[in-house]
């Protein structure tokens, strides 16, 4: 079967794109997939730092785009996991160094080796999105329960729409269960509601998010980690499983001591 | 003469004021407005001609109306709402 291109996109920063390519990619990769998440952010490189592969970077994507090396050589193999491989961005190129058609071309040559084709899209809607969009068999848009985030999701919605690229599906980063129940936080109904698209994850704020990319280890391979748990739900749901939507229990000091007790879930 | 925005905001005023149902609102309007490709003057406009239009069957609070575009499921529509003040007339088309 012919792998699949997953673009993961936001139009605005910082909301948490590089962290899911790098949690979503290594949590198929976990399941058995063959995966290779590509850094489309050119002069931003940023995903080989998060999925701690920076040291052995020779070649990188406009190598690759600009026949100066083979594919395979600009591919690094993650220690981890079986079958993952990042290509990583260019640092002292630009997006104009590549084309959408390049992209394309790109992926139609990696969909035969790979199960899932992870793009780390750049924030904006410009041409580095662009580039990250071409190829898109499935778009994944990140936002976070605020309401420039999310306007800005809205906006990105509706260019992956009109490129045929749709429905996009949503993941909500930095979701705060304690701020929502007491009003102070955009909760994911409202969020769904406003956007008119279907959800593919919602990941708590985890400090555990920050500790592992500090150490270039996605939380995805923690078990203990509850953003990693729901990283690893998104996967699951990319390969065609039902997964619920856990309702995270807001905790008191009570309930977390319960809950590391009972052991946790999201 | 009150605003389009205005108009909308009027009737989707916060009914509690935490600050996410503040944000929900504001985002609901900032949205109106951003999937909106028709600059506000030219929905005025629409707005005057099908009132013009409605007025020659119906009875209805001019004040009232409202003319906006929504998207449901991510298409657009435009939504005229226009709330009638009794029966339709019946009148004669001959
Ligand atoms: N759920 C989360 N909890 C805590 N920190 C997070 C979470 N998601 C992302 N972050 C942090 O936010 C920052 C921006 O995330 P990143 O994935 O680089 O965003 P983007 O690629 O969209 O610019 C990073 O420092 C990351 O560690
Ligand atoms: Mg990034």
């Amino acid at each position: 079967m012919s792998g699949q291109v997953l673009t993961v996109t936001s139009g605005k920063g910082g909301v948490g794109k590089t962290t899911t390519v790098a949690n979503v990619g290594a949590a198929l990769a976990a399941e058995g997939n063959r995966v290779v998440c590509i850094d489309v952010d050119l002069g931003l490189r940023n995903l080989d730092v998060v999925m701690g592969l920076e040291n052995r970077i020779v070649y990188d994507l406009v190598h690759v785009i600009e026949g100066q090396c083979r594919l395979r050589q600009a591919m690094i193999k993650d220690k981890r996991v079986p079958e993952l491989y990042l290509i990583p961005a260019a640092q002292t190129r630009d997006k104009t160094a590549i084309s959408p058609s390049d992209m394309v071309r790109l992926a139609e040559e990696l969909r035969s080796d790979f199960d899932w084709i992870v793009l780390d899209s750049p924030a904006g809607i410009e041409r580095g999105f662009r580039n990250a969009l071409a190829p898109a068999d499935k778009v994944l848009v990140v936002t976070n329960p605020e309401v420039s985030a999310v306007r800005d999701a809205d906006r990105i919605i509706g260019l992956v729409e009109a490129e045929r690229k749709g429905p996009a599906q949503l993941v909500i980063n930095r979701v705060r269960p304690d701020m929502i129940q007491r009003g102070d936080m955009l909760s994911v109904d409202d969020i769904l509601d406003i956007l008119a698209v279907d959800l593919i994850g919602k990941i708590p704020e985890d400090e555990s998010i920050i500790i592992g990319s500090n150490r270039g280890s996605p939380v995805a391979l923690d078990p203990d980690s509850n953003a990693g748990q729901a990283f690893r739900n998104i996967a699951l749901r990319l390969n065609g499983q039902e997964v619920d939507f856990f309702e995270p229990v807001v905790k008191t000091s009570f309930f977390s001591r319960l809950g590391k007790l009972m052991g946790r879930s999201s | 003469m009150s605003s389009f925005f205005e108009r909308v905001t009027r009737t989707r005023e916060p009914r509690n004021t935490t600050s996410g149902s503040v944000a929900k609102d504001r985002l609901k309007l900032v949205l109106i407005h951003d999937r909106t490709d028709i600059p506000p003057a030219i929905m005025e406009e629409l707005r005057d001609d099908l009132m013009g239009v409605i007025a020659r069957y119906v009875d209805f609070v001019r004040e009232d109306v409202e003319v906006h575009i929504t998207r449901e499921s991510r298409r657009s529509r435009l939504v005229a709402e226009i709330p009638l003040r009794n029966q339709p007339r019946t009148r004669s088309r001959r």
